[in-house]
């Protein structure tokens, strides 16, 4: 390891290409006190495809940061890891008043920020319309499917559970996991896992 | 804006420390700014790499990211983690010369 000259501005890389602590300065901390690495759980819980995303994201985000990354799949969640659904997951209009549509601007300026009425999403095939659109959208970012961006997730060193009791429920076995899950946890092993985590509920 | 001086170099960076201008950066000084990020030393592996990413950025304008990485450049996410342990996007783009890349994905 070189040493760093005075006056050098080094990018905070964290881990052992931290810059010297300045004298005086106490370590960062987060409100609890801890001063430990940061950790990062996310709690997913929803299985709609716009609700995977955020998820996702974010765990790509924080591991590529260095950062320890732990999602728990609950409830509906469980289908953005389940194997039979996580590549067909469905976006629907119904319940969202933020449906706006960019290509009507081109129609009448102003349009593009019109709520679309509900009644729209409830005309046959309209969910699998929109999910295609979403679909499409997200691919055209260059943000990977699903299945593909847990691929990405466990390369990345992204550790994954599901959630026991809704496992259970839903009648799951585990081949219908994708492999990245690494188990089916309680909520006890998950109080035990969110120690000194950040917690997201998504 | 602020500069680096180390053994003769003399570079740009912006506040954070990264390179403003690719023009400054050689390989010789990636192998002594290697050294002060904890990678001791850069192998062919971590060449291929750095490379890339500066043949991308020439033409993209932008610093790829991870994702990018993999779907142009066919890297092995798991292998740039243990190339580049902890941060690796950083890690590459800084010793690469480049701006940290700013995608979400």
């Amino acid at each position: 390891m070189r040493t760093i000259p005075d006056g050098f501005i080094l990018p905070s890389f964290g881990g052992t290409a931290v810059k010297a602590a300045e004298p005086g300065t106490e370590p960062a901390t987060s409100g609890g006190g801890y001063t430990g690495p940061r950790k990062l759980v996310l709690v997913c819980s929803k299985g709609n495809l716009d609700m995977a995303y955020p998820g996702l994201i974010l765990a790509n985000a924080a591991a590529g940061e260095g950062i320890e990354v732990h999602m728990f799949f609950t409830f509906w969640g469980l289908d953005m890891v389940n194997k039979k659904t996580m590549g067909n997951l469905q976006f629907t209009m119904v319940g969202n008043t933020a449906m706006h549509m960019h290509d009507l601007g081109g129609i009448k300026p102003g349009l593009e920020h019109w709520s679309m009425p509900q009644w729209m999403g409830r005309i046959p095939f309209m969910t699998k319309i929109a999910t295609n659109m979403m679909n499409k959208q997200i691919a055209d970012l260059g943000v990977p499917t699903v299945p593909e961006f847990l691929d990405l997730l466990e390369a990345a060193g992204v550790k994954m559970w599901a959630c026991r009791m809704s496992f259970d429920m839903m009648k799951m076995i585990e081949a219908d996991l994708h492999p990245a899950v690494q188990g089916v946890i309680s909520a006890t092993d998950f109080m035990e896992l969110s120690e000194n985590a950040q917690t997201m509920f998504i | 804006m602020p500069s680096n001086t180390i053994e003769g170099y003399t570079f740009t960076v912006n506040d954070e420390g990264f390179f403003t201008n690719r023009e400054e950066w050689s390989e010789p000084l990636a192998e002594i700014l290697a050294g002060m990020i904890g990678i001791d030393e850069l192998t062919p592996a971590h060449w291929a790499a750095l490379k890339f990413m500066r043949e991308d950025q020439a033409s993209s304008g932008v610093t790829p990211t991870l994702r990018r990485m993999q779907t142009q450049g066919n890297f092995d996410v798991k292998q740039l983690f243990v190339l580049f342990p902890g941060k690796p996007a950083k890690k590459m783009s800084y010793l690469a010369g480049l701006p940290k890349p700013v995608g979400c994905v």
